[in-house]
């Protein structure tokens, strides 16, 4: 029992990070309808940048802190230069596109900080509390998750650019027709998910160390949790992405490690898709004629 | 007024035209003179530049059964890799293992993956777009853990080693020589096919689906059956082409199907124009040289080269470079009927005024 | 007194399909001028043409400035406000947050305005939390009108605002929008298939068929005219 509790808030650390990059990833689906492919190797390259200030003699938090700045202004910059172009074209280009700068950010991460693996401080210490259920890094990775989901529900429900992006991302040609400048609203939003991005890459580099593929396995859980969420969810995105990192966590402790159990917690997700095609929380689309 | 029988013979209404000729021998001729290049050039070139064209073909009969389930039946796959690696695998064990001629490991190839296809086009109806992708996703991933799993049969981690095949004496033609000719005879098969089952009722159905399926279904088209169609025949051309990977490279391992391989595969796809034949080619030649071409470009980061290149691809010709070539071609075509046109009608109100 | 809306030789395009023909239309300063015509005449095409969410040739002058070749969100912070053809409602939003997007570029005023739109239209405040999907028909149009108005325009741009609606909603939803046009003072432009009531509250109008103008004047004018009363009004 005690090392179920002990798997599962290990998990739900795991979770956290994921549950940040789904929200990424259902904030870009819902404003632009595409999937950010591209959003694993954003967050890796943008830890890096972290990992940079951290090594030039930063304090962590200032680094941090820099680091997200730079990573939002990144997101959005990436979304006006290089996601536009393909914004009314069809879906398969924008997907392409994304691939494209998965790969473009993983060559050059490799070309710039090489392909040998890194250690990455944590702000946390790593110390076993409530009688070793959890470490203190696990709950400091799920505190900083909580808080960044605060902040960003804050920001969408009361503020009145997070209400122009709900719109846009909604009714882009309504939100037009009330003055809200919809391309903007879309830039913001990639640079958000690439903050959020950041968070996770910072939060979860102690943990898998630094490397430029890092982030691979990440992006398939998140993307995973994301769906078994519904992929227009942000509720959904949270809670699938927790629900997968506790799965993996204990497919790969009770089930059959390492190598298998990417395919087996995916086959899981899967089952429940088949029961619900539109994810846990995700609405069916209703296509009118 | 009489309308002379010189000017109804001169009226532009009748037989689509590039020029003087109906397009019908245009598209006839092109074809021809595309076929004669292929057969000569495996004469022209080294060893090694035919083995490649070999290999850009067998890729475009693997990107032709993709284009046929995303681009007209527009059901999206990240693991056509999976079904490319059944195909090889079966062909390579039935080899390996039974001593099955080469050439006669085709068929049991294409059906093995066609009957895949089907099982898993079944569940697969009930999901879409990104639900789709994963469920596609999740089987590229699975494919090569599957293949070191299964190792009695498929040799794990090593492979099966093949024997690669004997030309038939006589017609001159040297290994590589042979086995591009095979390639180029299969290709031709699969394009044949493909534009017989897509420009027929069954590509209809396929495009309606893909367009309204709400529509088709309101119409009578029975969407399950079509679909899982869509699907199994996609993943017969695919699988053929697998086997044909394996007779032709001599060997197969798990780690040349990975998740890179189908998404190689949807890239070529989308390069070379989802919704064509034609493109399935371009796409062939893009998976086989652009990689290639990249390491040359740069070999501290590659791959950064090659995303580049799929990202101007996609900002020039985001409908692919069939797709894009397509519609011009047709405004041409337009623009000189309705040219004709304009004279035509001058001819005829001077030849009516008098 | 000027025309707050002028349109020269306007044509505008779906893709490449050419639908208003290069029509001239005006639309006086505090009046309401009404566009009648069949399905299919163009009348939502040249709105849109107005609001930039089509291509569009020739000249579009709103109180001294040139719309044509202006993006549609920089037309409405000019002052042009379109309630779109099937409402537009956002409607995965609340009542409220519906109004407060209406008044996105006039923030200053919204918390006011916004009481002035619950007091124009009593049932959106109390339903002001419910989601927009959930108002039927009616309320919905009245939602519409409501967010169009956060945005203080100087013109009102409606299109079939009576579409789908029950007769009795029409005529509560018409007396609103006389009442808004005398208090405000908004210029109105009123896109309408039900001509009788179009033609009692706007003072001109104009009717247009296949893309082009083939009557204006002033409303009593066409009302009175025989062959309009035989084709638009049924008598």
């Amino acid at each position: 029992m005690h090392e179920l509790l002990q798997q599962v808030f290990s998990g739900l650390a795991a979770g956290s990070i994921y549950a940040s990059v789904a929200l990424a990833l259902v904030m870009i689906y819902r404003s632009t309808d595409l999937v950010n492919f591209a959003q694993g190797e954003m967050a890796m390259f943008s830890t890096y940048i972290a990992w940079t200030l951290v090594n030039a003699g930063l304090p962590f938090w200032g680094a941090f802190a820099i680091t997200l700045i730079v990573s939002f202004a990144a997101g959005m910059l990436i979304e006006r230069v290089l996601i536009r172009p393909v914004e009314n074209a069809p879906v398969l280009a924008a997907v392409v596109v994304t691939i494209g700068l998965l790969l473009i950010f993983n060559s050059v991460a490799g070309w710039i900080y090489t392909y040998t693996v890194q250690d990455f401080p944590s702000p946390f210490p790593d110390r076993p509390l409530f009688h070793a259920l959890i470490t203190t890094r696990d709950l400091g990775v799920i505190a900083v998750t909580l808080i960044m989901l605060l902040l960003l529900f804050l920001f969408f429900r009361f503020t009145s650019t997070g209400l122009a992006m709900r719109a846009a991302a909604q009714n882009p040609v309504s939100a037009r027709l009330c003055g809200i400048r919809v391309g903007r609203m879309l830039a913001i939003g990639w640079g958000l998910a690439a903050a959020i991005g950041a968070t996770a890459g910072i939060m979860v580099a102690p943990v898998l160390f630094l490397d430029p593929n890092m982030m691979g396995g990440v992006l398939l859980y998140a993307f995973a949790g994301a769906l078994l969420g519904g992929i227009t969810s942000p509720v959904g995105a949270v809670v699938g992405g927790l629900i997968v990192g506790v799965t993996e966590n204990l497919v790969g402790t009770y089930l059959i490690a390492s190598q298998l159990k990417l395919t087996v917690a995916l086959a899981l997700i899967i089952l429940v898709l088949v029961f619900r095609p539109n994810g846990l929380f995700g609405t069916a689309i209703v296509r009118r004629v | 007024m009489e309308k002379s029988s010189a000017a109804i013979a001169r009226s532009p209404v009748a037989v689509e035209r590039y020029g003087a000729m109906p397009a019908g021998v245009w598209r006839w001729g092109s074809a021809m003179l595309a076929i004669a290049v292929a057969i000569v050039l495996p004469f022209t070139l080294s060893n090694y530049h035919v083995f490649e064209l070999t290999l850009v073909m067998i890729y475009a009969i693997a990107v032709l059964g993709l284009n046929i389930l995303t681009g007209y039946n527009g059901q999206i796959s990240l693991g056509h890799g999976g079904f490319f690696a059944a195909g090889a695998y079966t062909a390579a064990i039935l080899m390996h293992r039974y001593g099955v001629p080469y050439w006669a490991t085709l068929p049991p190839a294409g059906l093995i993956c066609f009957v895949l296809g089907v099982l898993f086009g079944l569940p697969a109806l009930r999901f879409e777009g990104p639900y789709l992708a994963l469920v596609t996703l999740a089987m590229a991933l699975a494919t090569p853990q599957l293949l070191k799993y299964f190792d009695t049969w498929t040799g794990g981690q090593q492979g099966i080693n093949l024997v690669k095949p004997v030309p038939p004496a006589g017609l001159g033609l040297n290994q590589d020589r042979w086995l591009y000719v095979i390639a180029l005879l299969a290709l031709l098969i699969a394009i044949r096919t493909a534009a017989n089952m897509l420009n027929g009722r069954t590509g209809r159905a396929w495009i309606a689906i893909r367009d309204h399926p709400i529509a088709a279904a309101a119409m009578g088209i029975d969407t399950a059956r079509y679909k899982t169609l869509a699907f199994g025949t996609s993943t017969l051309f695919t699988g053929v082409a697998g086997a044909l990977s394996a007779i032709a490279v001599g060997y197969v391992s798990p780690e040349s199907y990975s998740l890179f391989l189908s998404v190689s595969f949807l890239v070529g796809s989308a390069v070379g124009g989802i919704a064509t034949i034609g493109g399935a080619i371009v796409g062939g030649f893009f998976i086989q040289f652009v990689p290639n071409l990249a390491n040359d470009i740069s070999d501290a980061a590659p791959w950064a080269i090659y995303g580049l290149a799929m990202l101007l691809c996609m900002y020039t010709m985001p409908h692919g470079v069939v797709g894009s070539i397509k519609p011009w071609l047709a405004r041409l075509v337009l623009r000189a009927a309705a040219q004709r046109a304009t004279i035509g009608r001058n001819d005829q109100s001077d030849g009516g005024t008098s | 007194m000027a025309p707050i809306l002028q349109l020269q030789a306007l044509k505008a395009f779906y893709g490449q399909s050419e639908i208003v023909h290069g029509i001239d239309l005006a639309v006086e300063e505090g009046g309401m001028t009404v566009l009648l015509g069949a399905n299919g005449a163009g009348k939502t095409t040249t709105l849109r043409a107005i609001c930039g969410m089509v291509r569009s040739e020739g000249e579009i002058q709103f109180a001294g400035k040139r719309l044509d070749r202006r993006a549609t969100e920089d037309i409405a912070a000019l002052g042009v406000a379109h309630v779109p053809e099937g409402r537009g409602t956002f409607v995965g939003l609340t009542v409220e947050e519906n109004l407060r997007l209406g008044g996105y570029t006039r923030p200053r005023h919204a918390p006011a305005n916004i009481e002035r739109m619950y007091g124009y239209f009593p049932i959106l405040a109390e339903r002001r939390r419910q989601q927009g999907g959930a108002l039927s028909g009616g309320e919905q149009q009245m939602l519409a009108i409501a967010r169009a108005l956060m945005m203080q325009p100087r013109l009102l741009v409606l299109d079939e605002p009576s579409f789908g609606l029950a007769p009795r909603i029409v005529d509560d939803i018409f007396k609103i929008v006389a009442r808004i046009q005398r208090e405000e003072r908004v210029s109105v432009l009123l896109v309408e298939q039900n001509a009788n009531l179009a033609l009692e509250l706007a003072d001109h109008a104009y009717l247009l068929e296949t893309g082009y103008v083939v009557a204006s004047g002033s409303a009593k004018a066409l009302a009175d005219d025989p062959q309009i009363r035989r084709a638009y009004l049924g008598y």
